[in-house]
């Protein structure tokens, strides 16, 4: 118990680091979604992106380089997305599905045919990643009971891109529900034939959805290369993409929900980190692998629709026709 | 009177300003000529309407004025300037609303963010959420159109809606106004609410487009017509100067009766008996509540209602078609399982057969050809197997005699289903299920979207099966056709049966049953 309150601050810090990329690629999600494309490719385009990203970071030995070369690829594979299932009029699902396959054989191939480290990126320098940031007065108020510890053991101490992407939840959710943009993004997830009758064109809004999309997966991609990590390995995302897709669903598509359920899961995996010996009363010691197994459990719960009814965005998944 | 000048639709007052002309617009889908020189002219401040069969080409007209299609040759004027519409963008700034069939309306919105969405006037929304209020409060006041800005669409009444599509064309300063079947979804007294409106608009000097089948909301409204046939308009007359019988003369090209000929019922045993079935739909509602009924032989039973008060619940309860909660019904005095496991095809073969409503998702599957769907549900059968196989040369030889007596065109069972016309979709279903010689025959909305033509043609087909003394129960949400189909008439309203008729009853007595207003309430 005692070890418990001793690590209780390390957890927090660990649920927050572990909740960001996730964060970004629900939001990303969030967006193309509500205007009515699935994407199942957010794994992919965060995938391609932290590829992209640890890259030009290690090239050019900078960070903030590398992170613009990953919204860069995000963006593209997003276009891609786009004119299949936009454009093209294509299966959503299939389209995401080829998405996440490239990603995951590319960005190995061009690591290996680059870099020759089997698939890894060079180790990043200083330089090449978002360094932690000591917000204002933290070491002074450290000693301050409680609100001390809160704010700087868990408060400060992030890189950049951990503030960017809780900013972006109001931000998300002004866009979504206070412009123009939002309303007529929303609306044409439900029905797209009302903005389309109303003058405004179905296509042109659902490809800057997509690009939005794009914009926030290499956000989410760069962060696990360029911030968390200091380099890419191998399918370094683990499915992140997926969760951040049940946390999406388990928000029912509402920002302030999707940081919610993105700090749950973020959480979930913090504990196995915290605690790898966790005993409980009558049952012992339980194994580090099935803390670990708990965000994809938990994930597959909910994509098979066990909590609660989640309606999705009515024109979700179907191309728009215009109707004879 | 079959064929009248199609170059020139002669307008009534040609000397009065016009609000829109159409000159010599054609419009080609591949092979079919949907809009064949159309020539148009509507006076400004008038109610005209347009009518026409199912595909005569009324929709696709009104999309090339909306934009939604570009014409391939021919001129839209409006107020006599010469304008190109390209897209619905442009319609909407030459002062053109339209009010399609299906609300174009997004159901979990506001009726503000219904009404401002793509017309916002600037990228944040709070000013034009403010302005948009105030302007509405004025647009409300001035034509008498109620309606809270703050509801959401999902819960407001179909009336309700189609006012905010009103709102929403008047909203972004439309002076043209066209209306796509706007009484299909209303209750009478909802359609004469409608009409109200509309003259209001009229005496605000707004121009009306009404595009219809129903000839007699023609007559009640209109001040002039058009009327349109395989593509073509072939006539423009003032309503005033026209009637019921001249203008259904001029969809079809021929004379209809609109009045179906039949002698008085002899009805014998009771073949359907349905005792206190109550249904509850996947939502939990209960959708029919405690109905009970009985069809004799030799007698239709109509049942009628506006759609959606359980109408198509009883029929797929009774059908095997969805599980009841509870109740009995009794087909020739033998309990069905209608609350557990009822088998439709159990009850084909007990002699109960079912033409759904929608012969679309449930009559017909429209990939197959049309042999295969003649025989869809009776293909375990004779003459129609031949061991584990089927009989195909069998197959075809029955499917060319539906065919011929039912007078299906193309008449080519090896078509696909698709490529048939509606009413004639309609015939293959009615052809499938009344050849099997069924002693109970349930049909739903037997000429939903079928030609006049054709309708003509079911309804006789109809009258003859219970002239064979057959027990037919019958379910449309046209009104006319309950009424001159059916020996007694049933209203839905809710979930339950309000009232019995005969089909004699005045229209409106059976309207306000329809509304669900008591007959002791109207008497008040």
């Amino acid at each position: 118990m005692e070890d418990f309150l001793i690590k209780l601050p390390l957890l927090l810090d660990s649920m927050i680091r572990l909740s960001v990329p996730l964060l970004f690629a629900a939001l990303a999600g969030l967006f193309s979604e509500r205007s009515g494309i699935f994407d199942i490719s957010l794994e992919g385009k965060m995938l391609g992106a932290a590829f992209a990203a640890a890259a030009a970071a290690a090239v050019m030995d900078s960070a903030l380089a590398g992170l613009l070369a990953g919204i860069l690829v995000s963006v593209a594979l997003a276009l891609v997305h786009g004119f299949a299932s936009i454009t093209q009029r294509g299966n959503q699902i299939v389209s995401g599905v080829a998405i996440n396959f490239v990603a995951l054989g590319l960005t190995v191939l061009l690591g290996q045919a680059w870099f020759s480290q089997g698939g890894r990126t060079p180790q990043l320098s200083p330089d090449g990643r978002f360094g932690e940031l000591t917000l204002p007065f933290a070491d002074q108020l450290a000693d301050v009971p409680f609100l001390g510890p809160l704010y700087e053991g868990i408060i400060s101490g992030h890189n950049i891109l951990v503030y960017a992407a809780f900013l972006m939840v109001p931000l998300s959710w002004w866009v979504l529900f206070r412009t123009r943009f939002g309303l007529r993004l929303r609306a044409v997830g439900e029905n797209p034939a009302a903005v389309d009758t109303a003058g405004v064109s179905v296509i042109w809004l659902r490809y800057r959805a997509v690009i939005v999309c794009g914009l926030l997966c290499g956000f989410a991609g760069a962060y696990l290369s360029i911030a968390q990590a200091s380099g890419f390995t191998k399918d370094m995302t683990a499915g992140r993409g997926f969760i951040a897709l049940a946390a999406l669903i388990f928000a029912k598509w509402k920002p302030v929900p999707v940081m919610m359920a993105c700090l749950l899961f973020g959480l979930l995996q913090a504990i196995p980190i915290q605690y790898p010996q966790i005993s409980l009363p009558g049952i012992g010691i339980v194994p580090g692998q099935v803390m670990q197994a708990l965000p994809y459990v938990l994930t597959v719960v909910l994509l098979a629709g066990f909590i609660g009814k989640a309606i999705p965005p009515k024109a979700g998944g179907v191309p728009y026709v215009k109707e004879r | 009177m079959s064929e009248t000048n199609s170059s020139a639709a002669t307008a009534p007052s040609p000397t009065s300003p016009r609000a829109i002309e159409l000159i010599g617009i054609n419009k080609r889908f591949g092979p079919v000529h949907a809009n064949k020189d159309i020539n148009l002219s509507v006076g400004q401040g008038s109610i005209h309407g347009i009518i026409g069969e199912n595909g005569a080409g009324k929709s696709t007209l009104m999309s090339i004025i909306y934009g939604f299609y570009q014409a391939d040759s021919g001129e839209i004027r409006i107020k006599g300037q010469p304008i190109t519409i390209k897209d619905s963008q442009a319609a909407i700034s030459a002062g053109i609303g339209m009010v399609h069939q299906h609300f174009m309306l997004v159901e979990n919105f506001s009726v503000l963010e219904n009404i401002i969405l793509g017309a916002e006037g600037g990228a944040v929304l709070a000013g034009a959420l403010a302005k948009a209020r105030k302007d509405l409060k004025h647009l409300e006041e001035e034509y008498q159109l109620d309606v809270d800005p703050d509801a959401i669409i999902e819960d407001l009444p179909v009336g309700l809606q189609q006012r905010v599509e009103i709102l929403k064309a008047l909203y972004r300063g439309a002076d043209i106004l066209i209306l796509d079947e706007p009484t299909g979804v209303l209750t009478p007294a909802e359609a004469d609410h409608l009409f109200r409106i509309l003259e209001q608009l009229k005496a605000q000097g707004k121009t009306i487009i009404l595009i219809t089948h129903k000839l007699r909301e023609i007559m009640a409204i209109t001040d002039t017509v058009s009327v349109m046939r395989r593509g073509e308009m072939v006539a423009t007359v003032t309503t005033a100067e026209t009637s019921l019988a001249e203008l259904a003369e001029l969809m079809v090209g021929r004379n209809v009766l609109l009045n179906v000929e039949k002698t008085p019922a002899t009805p014998g045993d009771v073949l359907l008996e349905v005792e206190d079935l109550t249904v509850r739909d996947d939502r939990g509602v209960i959708m029919v509540d405690q109905v009970s009924l009985d069809v004799r032989a030799g007698e239709i039973v109509g049942i009628a209602g506006v759609a959606g008060n359980g109408q198509s619940e009883l029929l797929e309860a009774i059908s095997g078609i969805y599980p009841a909660l509870s109740g009995r019904v009794l087909l020739k005095g033998e309990p069905i399982h209608v609350t557990g496991d009822a088998d439709p095809a159990l009850l084909r073969e007990k002699g109960m057969a079912h033409v759904p409503e929608d012969r679309h998702h449930m009559g017909l599957v429209l990939p197959f050809e049309e042999n295969e769907n003649a025989i869809l549900g009776y293909q375990v059968r004779e003459p129609f197997v031949k061991g584990p196989f089927l009989d195909l040369g069998a197959m075809r030889r029955d499917a060319a005699e539906k065919i011929e007596k039912y007078d299906i065109r193309p008449p080519n069972p090896r078509l696909k289903t698709g490529n048939f016309s509606g009413g004639n979709q309609q015939k293959i279903v009615l052809a499938r299920e009344m050849e099997q010689n069924p002693d109970v025959l349930i049909i739903g909305q037997p000429t939903r979207g079928v030609d006049i033509g054709a309708i003509e043609f079911i309804h006789k087909r109809i009258v003859e099966m219970r002239d064979a003394g057959k027990a037919i129960l019958l379910v449309s949400v046209e009104l006319d056709e309950i009424r001159s189909l059916a020996d007694r008439v049933l209203v839905m309203f809710a979930g339950r049966v309000v009232g019995e008729c005969t089909p004699d009853t005045p229209e409106g007595e059976i309207g306000m049953l329809m509304a669900g207003i008591e007959r002791a309430e109207a008497a008040e």
